[in-house]
């Protein structure tokens, strides 16, 4: 049994506190989502008031991590996580801010874009496999599991691809109407957002290889 | 060559085995740290290397320790020579009752030198090795007890420097001091090295951390890892090491 009372539940406090800041960006991604399908404006407000306490939950994290290294001094296991939690904790925190950006353009693109309309659909569907990408990565994080935090990094792709098929038809449909423009320019920097989503949870999973080996792409960290 | 190579080494004081096959190489140069509980066997593995267990009532040592490929416990292996070679500095800061300048030529006086100028340029290259002679070249012949925990301390490391010695063993040689003194001496340690091998005895987490280039792990009696500090301390291997170090037990 561990001598170490107070440090073992600040360490759990911690973990607690990141995977509670990591469920919050989630599932303000999901409601961006969901707002973008509805095109429901309070939703999206909700969403970008919302970000308030992501940003105050990476503060605290980074308190947390701060006050550990210099009260503690962690070594091992320990150290690998909290210097992985101090750098995932701003993937996160983007997450939570792209999340709030695609709610600030529902308003305007509901205005521009008709319900159903084939872009926003495609790009919602790409914004459900960065979503699943996020959840898996927090969850490979949580685990430290290696194989499904490869397979988050190999997800990436489809993300990728759809981003650029969904630019291309973007760049038709203004060629088509100049005079859509401005509804193009929309969708284009949802999926931007959504691509930069699907990278912030790459990042995460790519910490999952330094929390178990100390290595981070392959290279010694200490 | 290590310098130091301990293969199979056991240990029994009178019924209880203090040290089980222990084996461990001490390379040149380096800093090697020897960590674990109180009772786990560090200090006898370290009292070993320059054979401070021969003192010892009911000691019984098996297995091989050799310096620079000489085995330590052999007859052609004078005693008085391994512990030139081999020199060590304890815990405690313990200066003869004598002058600074006598504390450091005890040792070379004993081992033959007798030339005033030797004897000089011995005081002042020891004592600049140990980083005092700023300190007390001023006061060369006056009393080492009147000097502070942390400059005694430094004296008894420029006395085992004094008769050249290749390794230096130090027995938690910083457990008594501020941590100014501390630091002085951990400043020293690292200077040490470039001319000198140093195995180390620590209670002190961060100091093993700080100072050491490998650190090795022992558990009752056993050696359980040793490997460069960075490996032990960032991705150890078994997870005794991991409990110690981060202070999950002992």
């Amino acid at each position: 049994m561990s001598t170490r009372t107070q440090y073992e539940a600040d360490l759990a406090a911690l973990k607690g506190s990141l995977a509670k800041m990591s469920q919050l960006s989630a599932d303000a991604v999901e409601d961006a989502l969901e707002a973008l399908c509805t095109a429901d404006a309070e939703e999206a407000k909700g969403i970008i008031k919302g970000d308030t306490e992501v940003n105050r939950m990476e503060r605290d994290i980074e308190h947390r991590c701060m006050t550990l290294l210099l009260r503690q001094q962690p070594v091992a296991s320990d150290l690998r996580f909290i210097s992985a939690a101090m750098k995932v904790v701003t993937d996160v925190e983007r997450i939570g801010d792209h999340a709030a950006d695609i709610a600030e353009i529902v308003p305007h693109l509901a205005g521009v874009r008709k319900a159903g309309d084939s872009a926003v659909s495609r790009s919602i569907e790409m914004g459900r496999k960065a979503h699943k990408m996020l959840q898996d990565a927090m969850s490979a994080f949580e685990a430290e599991d290696e194989a499904a935090a490869k397979a988050v990094i190999d997800a990436d792709d489809a993300v990728d691809y759809d981003f650029n098929t969904i630019k291309r038809m973007l760049a038709a449909e203004i060629a088509a109407d100049p005079g859509k423009v401005d509804a193009a320019l929309d969708v284009l920097m949802v999926i931007k957002y959504l691509e930069r989503i699907g990278d912030h949870a790459v990042n995460i999973a790519e910490w999952v290889e330094f929390l178990r080996t100390g290595r981070y792409h392959h290279e010694k960290m200490f | 060559m290590p310098v130091i190579s301990a293969k199979n080494l056991n240990l029994w004081y009178g019924d209880f085995k203090a040290l089980k096959g222990i084996s461990l190489d001490v390379g040149e140069q380096e800093i090697t740290a020897l960590i674990g509980p109180s009772g786990c066997g560090k200090s006898t593995f370290l009292k070993t290397l320059n054979r401070m267990n021969d003192l010892v009532p009911n000691v019984r040592i098996e297995g091989d320790v050799r310096l620079r490929g000489e085995d330590i416990f052999s007859k052609e292996m004078q005693l008085t020579d391994l512990r030139r070679r081999v020199g060590m500095v304890f815990q405690k800061a313990n200066p003869f009752p004598m002058s600074i300048y006598d504390n450091i030529t005890y040792g070379p006086k004993l081992h033959g030198v007798r030339n005033k100028a030797e004897l000089d340029e011995l005081v002042e290259s020891s004592l600049r090795g140990a980083a005092l002679w700023d300190e007390v070249k001023d006061r060369l012949k006056k009393s080492a007890l009147g000097l502070s925990g942390g400059q005694q301390q430094r004296l008894c490391i420029a006395r085992a420097l004094a008769v050249k010695p290749e390794v230096l063993l130090m027995d938690e040689p910083t457990s008594a001091l501020d941590p100014g003194s501390t630091m002085k001496v951990e400043e020293l340690m690292s200077e040490l090295k470039k001319n000198y091998t140093v195995v180390i005895v620590t209670h002190n987490m961060q100091q093993a951390a700080r100072i050491s280039d490998r650190t090795a792990f022992f558990l009752l009696g056993e050696l359980v890892e040793c490997g460069p500090t960075s490996e032990i301390f960032s991705t150890p291997k078994d997870k005794r090491t991991e409990d110690y170090i981060s202070g999950r037990f002992g």
